[in-house]
């Protein structure tokens, strides 16, 4: 089946199974491969994308289901500002052990911090809570959403000010 | 004469890197380098550095391990594997050190496999720093001698009036100074020096080491570029997925392979015979599609007729009462006899008696085990997230038939390890069906295959007493432990060394062991052995401590007792060490001077791990249902006399604890009819946010040789948790995972 993608504001046309995964789309026909394959059953979070900006676990989303929904990855979500920030949250507190879930927890605190720009501990938790790290790196994860969150704040501040 | 038998095996779990899974005389070497022989280390790779001086990229090659650009960009090749542990910052920063660069010049890169460079390449037990904490210094600094004698002769000027400082050698009387770039080439064509004679720096002049470096990597990770094995791409290249027995050591009788073979898109369907080495390449089916995604829906209707063999016998339940059963004899296999157990018990005031249990556990690393294998003729390339390549490109060439030199290994980032990629399965398995389709393959396993095909850690069952006399002091230890093996052997990461604490703190104490067999791999998970000693041990320890009515952390310190060195791992077991960061832990945890809501307490352990020392006191609680919550956990480490990357290790110190806490909590794998009942992360639940403390830690300096962070910090935190909630509950954990009707009110 031929079916037509919006993917980080690119349209792309695959030829797939109606029934194939979107990460798999993604991932092996699109080339686009920071978003990560763990469990192919919603249970980890590592293919954590957006669409039309709500995060979904990109392994049980068959293509036929994407319609015309923008698809936003790890490779894109640094385009937005808020993913920009996170970007470089991460970097600062040094959040990464292996990284290999860490596309996925960037996507799921993107989506958090879009609809609550000052999310406190139980905000994150109840938004990060389906995203594993198996390397435990939660505390880091944590920081550096808040510091994200507070380089928002700190922007509005010194725009209100001018 | 079994404990002659029995002896040499029990020190392999706890030697840790490639346990089991690689010869005995790798694990003999890697254990003798950590015990003292540092200075021996040869480095193959500054001989041959004048072989590798013609490099064409990336600048003139010093050595095989340092580059310099004409641009003073310097490039440093980190030659073991990345699996999370930052040894892609680590390494390079030792030798950046030394080679006084500044750390804004230098790029890193993963250095291919290549022994006869760059000696043994893996990550496992640790081991990282003790073997090269001084010859990466040396590396670097014996480039910076080539640089320096470059400048030297170009102004013709002695030694002594030359320093080096941020990638530039300066003539200190005339001031004339030239950057490394412009130097790299003369320097490469000078002789390499005497690695005993090159002078290192003293510490106190560190500039890169002891400061916090960022992940080389982590720019590139949280954009998503392609780093991992799973990512590789190779044109051409076919996916692949591979069904074998579920059942350990089963083969294939038949297969509905013509239905296969007609699915949309399957390119390749065939029975892979294999063989009967559980580390190997076993029997299955492969199934070769032109996407992963198309392979795997054809495995969906694959229909195989399996002959399950005798391991179908088997499952956890079975173990747990032959277990029993055997707790009740003598144990089959003494270990240890010190004093008169029998007589001490009978003249003691108090006797403790207890059982104690842990499950099988899988590794569970997040990227599922993969492999791409390109076989051509007689020669083959890989691209493998592997903690162990050595050993895996042996393993190919032996099954292959093919010889080791024709055999390529790239090592790709790791996306967690664990102890699970020291086997190499899934690269013989993508080696094997590469070569069966004729064409580059990449294998990859869904997450079921992953915990269901691993080397799990194994299963234990512990019967032990302890006699207290009237004040309260630790006078007997009887210990027989249930464990797995054959022949006298215990199976890999399952056994106990007769030197475990507290052997030579107790005066009367036996350790014995009693196996039993088992068709179900195992292997080492991180902290192999440890992981489930320390909750015994510790635990145990505890129950004695509450029992002679003292405080645990107290009764920990007098049977410490005096600074001693004790017979184990390295160097052996320092008591004082030990000590030193149980004070520590007792004042930054604010022990015994808090006052706790109800039914919340603090447990402390420590352990001594991978050379590591680590004390920890868990504060947790339990709800009325039994739910329970660890609120914090504060923990002091003594891993020598340098931290070399503060960041780094502070991370690697909290996820080992939440790592040791998930497994407490959550995990257990079960074995039902010979095969692995939890099937995805529904069943074997890692550790999530929400069950994340935050973790305090401390490290102690201290003047002993710096050691790694990747085991230590793991074994107490489980018995610190257990202990924990007796202070809270009154009820005493005795077996793993942590079952919370147990707790409620």
């Amino acid at each position: 089946m031929r079916y037509t993608l919006k993917v980080n504001g690119r349209t792309h046309a695959v030829d797939v199974d109606s029934d194939t995964p979107l990460l798999w789309v993604l991932r092996d026909s699109l080339d686009l491969k920071g978003t990560k394959f763990g469990c192919g059953a919603a249970l980890c979070g590592a293919c954590t994308i957006h669409l039309d900006g709500a995060p979904v676990r990109s392994c049980v989303v068959p293509i036929a289901a994407v319609g015309k929904s923008a698809v936003t990855t790890i490779e894109g979500i640094g385009s937005t500002p808020i993913g920009a920030r996170l970007q470089k949250a991460w970097l600062a507190v040094d959040v990464v052990q292996c990284g290999y879930c860490q596309a996925g927890q960037i996507m799921s605190a993107a989506a958090l911090l879009a609809r609550n720009k000052a999310p406190d501990d139980a905000d994150i938790v109840a938004a990060m809570d389906g995203n594993l790290c198996r390397c435990a790196t939660y505390m880091r994860i944590r920081d550096a959403i808040k510091q994200a969150a507070k380089d928002e704040f700190g922007s509005a501040a010194a725009q209100k000010k001018a | 004469m079994m404990q002659d038998r029995i002896s040499p095996a029990l020190s392999v779990p706890s030697a840790a890197p490639p346990t089991g899974l690689a010869s005995r005389r790798d694990v003999l070497k890697a254990s003798a380098a950590a015990g003292g022989l540092l200075l021996s280390f040869s480095l193959p790779g500054l001989a041959k550095a004048a072989a590798m001086a013609q490099a064409p990229e990336g600048g003139t090659a010093l050595t095989a391990y340092v580059r310099i650009a004409p641009d003073d960009t310097v490039t440093i090749l980190s030659k073991n594997p990345e699996i999370g542990q930052g040894i892609k910052t680590m390494l390079p920063m030792l030798i950046a050190e030394e080679l006084d660069v500044d750390w804004s010049q230098v790029r890193t890169e993963q250095a291919p496999l290549d022994p006869a460079l760059y000696e043994r390449q893996f990550a496992g037990g640790s081991m990282a720093t003790p073997l090269n904490w001084e010859p990466m210094r040396k590396v670097g600094a014996a480039a910076r001698q080539m640089l320096v004698a470059a400048a030297r002769r170009g102004w013709d000027v002695p030694e002594s009036e030359c320093e080096t400082a941020s990638g530039r050698v300066r003539h200190l009387p005339s001031g004339r100074s030239l950057s490394y770039g412009a130097l790299a080439a003369q320097a490469a064509t000078l002789p390499v020096p005497d690695l005993d004679s090159v002078k290192l720096k003293d510490p106190r002049d560190f500039k890169i080491i002891g400061h916090s470096i960022p992940g080389v990597d982590s720019p590139l990770v949280v954009k998503g570029h392609p780093l991992f094995g799973i990512d590789t791409v190779v044109p051409g290249m076919l996916y692949a997925v591979f069904q074998k027995c579920p059942v350990f050591g089963g083969k294939v009788v038949d297969a509905n392979l013509d239905v296969i073979r007609k699915l949309p898109g399957v390119r390749h369907a065939f029975v892979v015979k294999g063989g009967t080495a559980l580390n190997g390449l076993l029997p299955g089916v492969a199934i070769v599609a032109d996407s992963w995604w198309r392979a795997e829906k054809a495995r969906g209707k694959l229909a195989v007729t399996w002959d399950e063999g005798a391991t179908r016998q088997q499952s956890s339940a079975g173990f747990a009462r032959e277990a029993a059963e055997l707790g009740k004899k003598a144990p089959a296999h003494r270990l240890r006899d010190d004093g008169n157990v029998a007589a001490a018990l009978k003249g003691a005031a108090r006797v403790v008696e207890a059982a104690y249990a842990y499950p099988f556990l899988a590794h569970a690393a997040l990227e599922p085990m993969n492999c791409t294998a390109h076989v051509r003729g007689d020669k083959v390339e890989i691209w493998a997230p592997t903690q162990n390549p050595e050993p895996g490109r042996t393993l190919v060439a032996q099954t292959l038939g093919l010889d080791e030199k024709n055999i390529t290994v790239h090592m790709t980032r790791c996306g967690g390890g664990f102890g699970r990629r020291l086997a190499n399965d899934y690269m013989v398995e993508a080696a094997w069906v590469a070569k069966v389709a004729g064409a580059p393959v990449k294998l990859v396993w869904n997450r079921t295959d992953d915990l269901q095909h691993d080397f799990y850690r194994p299963a234990g069952w512990h019967f032990l007493k302890g006699g207290l006399d009237a004040e309260g002091r630790l006078v007997a230890w009887q210990q027989h432990f249930v464990s797995f093996g054959e022949n006298g052997n215990f199976a890999s990461s399952a056994g106990l060394a007769s030197d475990a604490y507290p052997a030579g703190r107790v005066p009367n104490l036996s350790y014995g062991a009693s196996l039993m067999q088992l068709g179900v791999p195992t292997g080492p998970l991180r902290a192999p052995g440890d992981n489930a000693l320390a909750f015994v041990f510790q635990s145990f320890i505890d129950e004695l401590a509450h029992a002679a009515g003292k405080d645990p952390l107290k009764f920990q310190l007098e049977l410490l007792g005096q600074s001693e060195l004790l017979p184990g791992r390295g160097a052996g077991f320092d008591t004082g060490r030990a000590r030193a960061v149980l004070e520590k832990v007792r004042e930054v945890s604010g022990w015994g001077t808090r006052s706790l809501p109800a039914r919340t307490g603090l447990g402390v352990a420590f352990y001594y791990s991978h050379l590591g020392y680590f004390a920890e006191v868990v504060e947790a609680s339990a709800a009325a249902d039994g739910q329970v919550t660890v609120h914090k956990v504060w923990a002091v480490g003594d891993i020598g006399s340098q931290i070399i990357n503060p960041t780094a290790a502070l991370n690697m110190v909290q996820g080992g604890i939440l790592d040791g806490l998930g497994a407490a909590l959550n995990q257990k794998i079960t074995i039902e009819k010979g095969r692995v009942v939890e099937a995805n992360f529904d069943g074997f639940a890692p550790l999530r946010m929400s069950q994340a403390a935050p973790v305090e830690v401390h490290f102690l300096t201290t003047n002993h040789p710096p050691t790694g962070l990747g085991e230590p910090p793991l074994p107490p935190s489980i018995p610190a948790l257990c202990n924990a909630l007796f202070a809270a509950t009154g009820r005493r954990i005795r077996e793993l995972p942590i079952d919370s009707a147990l707790l409620k009110t």
